[in-house]
């Protein structure tokens, strides 16, 4: 088990190497550069030299991508080009806190009822309820959420005043963010909580617990809900790494200064650094996510804790 | 007067599906006594596992329904309980053991879980008691080590392991009645016999009676005191074993039986022409009518009764009645057991087609774990037999046939065609020559056929690929002889396979291969996923194209009877290797390989006096891994006559007899 998780660890790292070397030459490939083209063509030469000195942007590619690779090695991922002074990773730590209570709190709760509207579907499979549900699930995955986001802002927030429109001031503000983007992930989760749940129903060993005369309830939770989990598990992954990193759309309708603003507003600028950082921060958080869950597959599926092992 | 547990009366039960209103059970009568073991045995679809699964209430809520009728167990009806009183019936008083051990296992909680939480359900005891009584069932079922294994997973059990464990399950709260659902359909002979013993045991300790479902007459002479025979949804034959085995009245006992091959049969077998009627719209007379040769007028108007033989033999069909012309029976039955042996392979055409020589297949399954799938193997197969490969799951035989076709790359050894070997051959134009004149045919007729193409066009894939037709006219021609040739017609060409049956399936594959005009034909079990009757129209069809057209088989099976029936000779695998090799008769008369000799006592004959007087060799344990087989003789670890000098030598493959090989220090 623990050479499994070494060798991952290993890989992660590899992979995100990748990662960096690609971005960071891509990056230069990009027309523009961080600074005013016009306002720096009025500069005398001298100045423009010791300007870009200042960023170590007069040096070679190769030479740049060396002491950024070094820089990155420590922890540095450098200072912004576009708010003056600050190191990308304090803007990161700034920026953080909003979008992963927003995420965490969309993702808890999107996975509660998503899960328990998916068995509810699968049990009454075919009836009111059913349809009632699958409905649900195609209007949360066709629905744009800033769609969902502006109706809750004019009903729940100035219609009926119950939550602040916008804005981060207090708790109360990460609510409606919240919901916006759990709408989404209860549709995702419940549409495969009910797939997988109709698929362990009709399974054999379903017949072999009702046959002992187990309670048909106890037969759900201690049978079928448990083996309908390990594919819900697996797209599980990606909807946290998305959410938990923020959601550009909705953290710019409600004014949420999040991750998701600020790449959207570094790309805007060609904030260089802070691209890099973000890039590097959301595979990192990704590959993580990945290997938590396939320990967590390990966890709830015997026949994955073996094999694991064996590797 | 015995007693009777349980009785069903005139039981209905239908399914609501998209096609319409299945009628799968149409007034069912059967009743169990105290102690017996019923066998039901039908083909699929005739309704034996609706029937019993109706007893337990345990048919889909949604889709099933129980339109009218009885269910007494112990004077009380079923019908009219709860779901919440039915609770209390299963697994305390009815238990039931599922057909596949591989899936009826939940497979996220310990083996020790699911057969605690059936104790626990029905019993007002403490956890820690309740494992002690696991640990007795687990013993009981002949699990080595259950204070081990009772923390481990299903996976971490074999299939014939696995079985023991769902039984366990069904024996956990001393049910007065079990129902086995096919309880051996999914599992190798030996270990079949070792479950029929175990359920025979059990039988005699507790005092069960036990219902049994199945298609394998041999099961059911194994173990069964009375019979019932359903066709269409309806009993149409019941008494006891001895009854219906040596005087079976109905015209469709006689076809089931007919179409076993007995280790005996050389004549062709017995098969029941067409198919099954659709229980959307049941026929209105004698359902088994249309496949009937000796169907009268009346069958086909009005429902025969049930007639009268004895007290407990009751059969359903118009020839019992007084008026009914009498009818010499086509097949016999009862085959009485003769010396066999007479015929040797005939010496004169001995032109080897196919040299098999030293052929290994390995896979590489981990970093460093090699499944040694094919390990050593030789063999020749000579113009114009059939040469029969049997062997238990994991043996191997599956893989040689495929490598032996290329479909797999061969790790070491050679294939020689024609004297000429085949793995030389690498230009694409003498590869092609070879893949025309060497066909298959697969074992699951479902899959191996293209859903999106048309019959027509799967059968001529290969006279495209190989340009053996030139105009369009040249090419239906071909269609549509090769379509009468295995027995259909030409309005089936423009179809697609899921309009056809399992058997009709079978039929296109093996237009499919006959489509090129191969020479030798290489058949991984062609038949075990048919019905008996529908297996027999297959193996006739083989035999006859054998004939007319001077085909070679490699004929590969699990199945000894069927084996035995249609080949020449006869080569057992065991765990990669082969063991023996000889002509059919001799094996089967005269079997060295202590393997083989296992295997032939294992296999059950629909023979009810045999069975129950037959001395059984039941090998003890599991087939060992491939991957880490024993050293030695790979059998020395199940094999009763196992010294010393088995486990450090590899026995030598020779010729113990003349035209007989064996792989055994025995013979040295």
């Amino acid at each position: 088990m623990k050479k499994y998780v070494v060798i991952r660890l290993i890989n992660i790292v590899l992979t995100l190497f990748v990662i960096a070397t690609v971005t960071f030459f891509l990056m230069k490939q990009l027309p523009g550069s961080p600074f005013d083209e016009e306002k720096l063509a009025v500069l005398s030469d001298n100045q423009r030299a010791e300007f870009l000195s200042r960023y170590g942007l007069d040096k070679p590619v190769t030479t740049q991508y060396v002491l950024y690779l070094k820089n990155l090695a420590q922890g540095d991922l450098g200072t912004s080009y576009y708010f003056k002074g600050q190191s990308v990773v304090s803007i990161l730590a700034d920026r953080i806190g909003p979008s992963a209570l927003i995420g965490t709190q969309a993702v808890i709760l999107g996975l509660t009822i998503g899960i328990i509207l998916g068995i509810v579907a699968a049990f009454r499979h075919n009836t009111f309820w059913d349809y009632s549900t699958m409905f649900v699930a195609v209007l949360g995955v066709s629905v744009p959420n800033f769609v969902f986001a502006a109706l809750l802002q004019y009903y729940v927030g100035l219609k009926l005043g119950l939550l602040p429109v916008a804005f981060w001031e207090s708790y109360s503000s990460s609510i409606m963010p919240s919901i916006a983007l759990t709408l989404g992930v209860v549709a995702t989760i419940a549409r495969y909580t009910r797939n997988e749940m109709l698929e362990v129903l009709g399974q054999d060993y379903m017949l072999t617990a009702k046959a002992k005369g187990v309670k048909r309830i106890k037969v759900i939770y201690k049978h079928a809900i448990r083996n309908a989990l390990i594919p819900v598990v697996t797209v599980l992954g990606p909807i946290t790494v998305s959410l938990l990193t923020g959601s550009l759309v909705i953290e710019n309708i409600f004014g949420v200064p999040g991750i998701g603003s600020l790449f959207v507003d570094s790309i805007k600028v060609n904030d260089y650094t802070t691209i890099m950082g973000l890039t590097l921060f959301y595979s990192a958080f990704f590959v993580l996510t990945m290997l938590v869950i396939d320990l967590l597959y390990g966890l709830i599926d015997p026949r994955i804790r073996v094999s694991g092992v064996k590797e | 007067m015995v007693e009777k547990l349980l009785e069903v009366k005139d039981l209905h039960v239908s399914f609501h599906t998209y096609a319409g209103k299945v009628q799968a059970v149409r007034g069912v009568n059967l009743y169990l006594n105290k102690g017996e073991t019923l066998a039901i045995v039908g083909e699929s679809g005739s309704g034996k596992s609706v029937t019993s699964k109706s007893i337990m209430k345990l048919l889909p809520a949604q889709s099933a329904k129980i339109e009218s009728g009885q269910i007494l167990f112990e004077g009380k009806d079923l019908v009219g309980f709860s779901e919440g009183e039915m609770e209390r019936i299963r697994g305390k008083e009815i238990s039931m053991i599922f057909q596949d051990p591989m899936t009826a296992l939940n497979p996220t909680m310990t083996v020790g879980k699911q057969i605690a939480e059936s104790i626990m359900t029905h019993q007002q005891v403490h956890k820690k008691e309740a494992q002690q009584k696991t640990v007795e069932l687990l013993k009981m079922v002949g699990i080595p080590n259950p204070e081990i294994r009772l923390h481990q997973y299903p996976h971490q059990f074999s299939g014939g392991m696995r079985q023991r464990v769902v039984i366990a399950i069904a024996l956990a709260c001393s049910p007065k009645v079990i129902i086995a659902d096919e309880p051996t359909t999914a599992l190798d002979v030996t270990i079949q016999a070792q479950i029929l013993d175990l359920m025979k045991d059990i039988q005699k300790k507790m005092g069960t009676s036990i219902i049994i479902i199945t298609h394998d007459l041999g099961v059911v002479a194994n173990i069964a005191d009375r019979v019932a025979v359903m066709y269409a949804g309806k009993i149409i034959e019941t008494g006891k074993v001895e009854e219906v085995f040596y005087n079976p009245q109905h015209p469709y006992t006689w076809g089931l039986l007919g179409s076993m091959p007995n280790m005996e049969t050389k004549e062709e077998l017995a098969a029941i022409p067409g198919t099954p009627p659709d229980l959307i719209d049941p026929p209105k007379g004698d359902p088994f009518a249309e496949r009937n040769d000796h169907a009268l007028k009346i069958d086909y108007l009005r429902e025969p009764p049930m007639f009268k033989l004895s007290e407990t033999h009751y059969a359903a069909t118009w020839l019992l009645h007084e008026k009914a012309p009498k009818i010499e029976r086509t097949a016999s039955v009862r085959r009485p057991l003769k010396a066999i042996g007479m015929k040797k392979t005939p010496e004169k055409q001995l032109e080897p087609l196919i040299e098999i020589k030293h052929l290994k297949k390995y896979f590489h399954t981990g970093k460093k774990e090699v499944l040694k799938a094919v390990d050593d193997v030789s063999f020749t197969i000579f113009k114009g037999e059939t040469l029969g490969l049997v062997g238990e799951s994991g043996c191997g035989k599956s893989t040689t046939g495929r490598t032996i076709m290329q479909l797999y790359e061969a790790t070491g050894g050679e294939v020689l065609f024609h004297n000429k070997k085949v793995h030389e051959q690498k230009s694409s134009s003498q590869l092609k020559e070879f893949n025309r004149k060497v066909q298959m045919i697969f074992q699951d007729p479902y899959s191996s056929l293209n859903p999106r193409k048309t019959v027509a066009d799967i059968i001529a894939e290969g006279l495209d690929i190989h340009g053996l037709v030139t105009t369009k006219k040249e090419r239906q021609d071909r269609i549509y002889r090769l379509l009468e040739t295995v027995g259909l017609n030409k309005d089936h060409a423009g179809r697609y396979p899921h309009e056809f049956s399992g058997g009709q399936r079978q039929r296109i594959g093996i237009a499919r291969a006959l489509a090129v005009e191969p020479e030798f034909i290489i058949a991984d079990e062609p038949i075990s996923a048919l019905d008996v009757s529908i297996q027999a129209q297959v193996v006739n069809l083989l035999k006859k194209l054998q004939t007319d057209k001077g085909l070679t088989y490699l004929f590969i099976a699990h199945d000894l009877s069927m084996v035995k029936h249609i080949s020449d000779r006869v080569g057992v695998m065991y765990l990669g290797g082969i063991v023996e090799l000889a002509s059919s008769d001799d094996l089967y008369a005269e079997p060295l390989h202590p393997y083989t000799q296992a295997l032939l006592s294992a296999v059950p004959v629909p023979d009810p006096l045999v069975e129950k007087q037959r001395e059984r060799i039941i090998l003890q344990g599991d087939l060992p891994s491939p991957s880490n087989p024993p050293s030695g003789c790979r059998f020395r670890t199940r094999c009763p006559m196992a010294t010393e000098r088995c486990s450090q030598e590899m026995p030598v493959w020779k010729e113990a007899k003349p035209h007989h090989w064996v792989a055994c220090h025995l013979f040295d």
